[in-house]
C-alpha cells in the first residue's frame, strides 16, 4: 500500500475562493491540498504572459474599496480572516468612473457624493427616490450566509421611475456580477451595488499576479499544498460520502473533507451524480474581451476614465446573445488609470461585451480565428463611440472567448458568473463535499474570498 | 497561566486576527465588538486561536463568555489555571 496520505481537506481548484478556503484551513493546522488543473492559480482571476507582456485575466478592478483603518466591511473582514495587512494587498484607488447612455453619462468614483451628485444633477425628479433607495440597502452583512430572495429590478422600481437611470444603474451591476439574464436576486444586487458604488475600485500596481502571490505565499507558509497542472476526472463516492479523487494521470487522493470551487454542475459531473448536476440551470451569460496595449498611456489620449460602461440605447438587454457578440454595450477598462503616483508603463484598455459561447463553440479552427479577428476589430469600434479613438495607436493585441474561458477554467459556457441560481448554503449532496466560489454564492474577487472563507468557516474548520 | 500572562495571549492573539488596531488602549470592560468591531466570525477566531495554542476546546454555548477582556479573562483563568 506504500504511505498514502490523508488531508484533512482537499479543494478542487486554486482559484480566489479555493486559495481562501486553504489559507483558512491550514491557519488551524489542516493538512490541506489544492489541486488547480491549470498551470498557474487564480482560475477565474488569473494572468498571463505573452511576446513578453503580462496580461491579467477577470480583474478589472477589484471592487469594495476600503481605506486603511477603515474596520467594517468585506475588505477589513476578508483581511482580518486571512490575516493580511491593508499594506499586503497595496490596493491603488481608481481614477473615476462613468456609465454612459445616449445623450446621458453619469460619472462614480469610491466618494459616493458623486454618483449622488451626478444623479441629483442629470436627474433631478429621481434624486430623492434614489436616496430613500440608497437607504434602505446601506445596513447589511456581506459575510452572512444566506440572502433575500425577490427581484431587483422591482425593488429599484419602487424607488426610481426613470427607466433611463434603473437601466443606467444596472449597467455596471450586470457586467459586473449578473449571473442571470435581465434581472438579479436582490441580494446579489444589494451587495454588488455596495461593492461598485458605495465603496469601489482599486487595483495593485501589479494587478492581480499581486494577489495571488500574496495568498499563495500565505497558503504555503503555513504548510498549504498546491499540485499545478492537476485535473481531477472523478469523485468517488461510497454510501452519501466522497472517498476519494481520481486524477486524470490515475493517481488516488483521499480526504476526509472535501470542498470543490469548480462549479455546481461540474463538481455533480465528478461525482457523477446527474440528476443532481441537472437540478441547476448552467449560466447562459458569457463574454469577450480584447486587449489592446497601446504606444502610450490613455490618458494622453484624453481618456482618464478607470473604467466606463457603455449602452448605446435608452433600454438595456442584459441576456445571452444571438449572435457572437454584442455590440450594443459593454465596459472599457484601462489599468492605467488608478492613482498609482508612477506611470504603469505601457498603455492598455481592455474592453469587455457579452458573447453567445455556443456560437463559438460551432466554428470551426479557421473561422474562429477569422471571427475572433472581425469580432475584435467590431468590438472596438463600437467603443470608440465612447471614449477616444485609440485605433491608431495600438501596438498589441489579444483576445478571450468563452471558449478561453472553459478551455483554462473548466467552468461550462464560459459562464464567469456561474449558474443563475446559488448554492449558498455550500452543501452538497454528499456529506462531506462542499461547494464554495462562483456557484456557492458572491462573484469579483472579493465575493470569491469572501466565499473559500465562509464554506471553510462554516463546515471545515468546525470539527 | 496568571491573568497577565493571559491578558498579554489574548491580546497576542487579537493582534494576529486584527493587526492594524492599537491595543494598548484597549478597555478590558468594553466588548471587542464595540472597540474592534469583531463579528461572530472574528469571536469564532479566538476560540479557533486558543484551541490552537493552548488545547482547549470551548463549546459553542461558552462564546458569549469571550465578549469583553474582562469576561474573558475570568472565564479562561480555570481553563487555563495548570498551563
Amino acid at each position: 500500500m506504500g504511505e498514502e496520505k490523508i488531508y484533512d481537506t482537499v479543494i478542487i481548484g486554486a482559484g480566489m475562493s479555493g486559495l481562501a478556503a486553504g489559507i483558512r484551513l491550514a491557519q488551524y493546522d489542516k493538512r490541506v491540498c489544492i489541486l488547480e488543473r491549470h498551470t498557474v492559480p487564480g482560475g477565474l482571476n488569473s494572468f498571463y504572459r505573452q511576446k513578453g507582456r503580462n496580461f491579467d485575466v477577470g480583474l478589472h478592478a477589484m471592487t469594495n474599496y476600503a481605506a486603511k483603518g477603515t474596520r467594517s466591511g468585506p475588505l477589513s473582514r476578508l483581511l482580518r480572516h486571512l490575516r493580511l495587512s491593508w499594506d499586503e494587498l497595496g490596493l491603488i484607488p481608481q481614477l473615476g468612473s462613468g456609465i454612459a447612455f445616449p445623450g446621458v453619462t453619469l460619472e462614480f468614483s469610491n466618494q459616493f457624493e458623486l454618483l449622488e451628485s451626478q444623479i441629483a444633477e442629470k436627474f433631478p425628479a429621481q434624486i430623492d427616490g434614489f436616496r430613500k433607495m440608497v437607504a434602505s440597502l446601506v445596513d447589511y452583512d456581506q459575510l452572512g450566509l444566506g440572502t433575500s430572495g425577490g427581484s431587483a429590478q422591482e425593488f429599484v422600481r419602487s424607488f426610481l421611475s426613470d427607466p433611463l437611470l434603473v437601466n443606467m444603474l444596472f449597467c455596471p451591476i450586470f457586467f459586473y456580477g449578473g449571473a442571470r439574464e435581465s434581472d438579479m436576486e436582490f441580494g446579489q444586487f444589494r451587495i454588488m451595488f455596495r461593492s461598485i458604488f458605495l465603496e469601489g475600485f482599486a487595483r495593485p500596481y501589479e494587478g492581480v499576479r499581486h494577489i495571488l502571490t500574496r495568498l499563495l505565499k500565505k497558503f504555503k507558509t503555513l504548510g498549504g499544498e498546491l499540485r499545478l497542472h492537476t485535473s481531477v476526472k472523478q469523485i468517488v463516492t461510497q454510501s452519501g460520502s466522497a472517498s476519494k479523487l481520481i486524477l486524470e494521470d490515475g493517481t488516488e487522493i483521499r480526504a476526509k473533507q472535501f470542498l470543490s470551487s469548480a462549479g455546481w454542475r461540474e463538481t455533480m459531473r465528478l461525482c457523477g451524480l446527474e440528476e443532481s448536476e441537472k437540478a441547476v440551470a448552467p449560466g447562459r451569460l458569457a463574454f469577450v474581451e480584447t486587449i489592446s496595449v497601446l504606444d502610450r498611456d490613455p490618458k494622453r489620449l484624453g481618456h482618464r476614465k478607470t473604467i466606463l460602461f457603455f449602452n448605446d440605447s435608452e433600454s438595456m438587454t442584459y441576456k445571452k446573445p444571438d449572435s457572437l457578440i454584442d455590440l450594443r454595450s459593454g465596459v472599457i477598462c484601462s489599468p492605467n488609470n488608478f492613482d498609482y503616483g508612477k506611470p504603469l508603463g505601457e498603455g492598455q484598455i481592455r474592453i469587455t461585451a457579452l458573447a453567445n459561447f455556443d456560437r463559438w463553440a460551432q466554428l470551426d479552427p479557421e473561422h474562429y480565428h477569422l471571427e475572433k479577428l472581425r469580432c475584435y476589430d467590431r468590438l472596438i469600434g463600437s467603443a470608440v463611440r465612447f471614449v477616444p479613438d485609440f485605433r491608431g495607436n495600438i501596438i498589441e493585441t489579444d483576445m478571450f472567448t468563452p471558449l478561453t474561458v472553459t478551455r483554462y477554467t473548466g467552468k461550462d459556457a464560459g459562464a464567469i458568473y456561474g449558474a443563475p441560481e446559488k448554492k449558498y448554503d455550500g452543501l452538497t449532496p454528499l456529506r462531506n463535499l462542499y461547494v464554495c466560489g462562483t456557484d456557492q454564492g458572491m462573484v469579483g474577487i472579493v465575493g470569491a474570498i469572501v466565499s473559500g472563507i465562509t464554506i471553510a468557516n462554516r463546515y471545515l474548520l468546525a470539527k | 497561566m496568571t491573568k497577565p500572562e493571559i491578558r498579554t495571549a489574548i491580546i497576542d492573539i487579537l493582534s494576529d486576527i486584527a493587526p492594524d488596531e492599537d491595543y494598548a488602549q484597549l478597555k478590558d470592560d468594553v466588548s471587542f465588538r464595540e472597540q474592534l468591531s469583531m463579528d461572530s466570525m472574528d469571536m469564532l477566531d479566538i476560540v479557533l486561536e486558543l484551541r490552537k495554542r493552548f488545547k482547549i476546546q470551548i463549546p459553542e454555548e461558552d462564546y458569549p463568555h469571550l465578549v469583553s477582556m474582562e469576561s474573558t479573562l475570568d472565564y479562561l483563568e480555570p481553563l487555563l489555571a495548570d498551563k
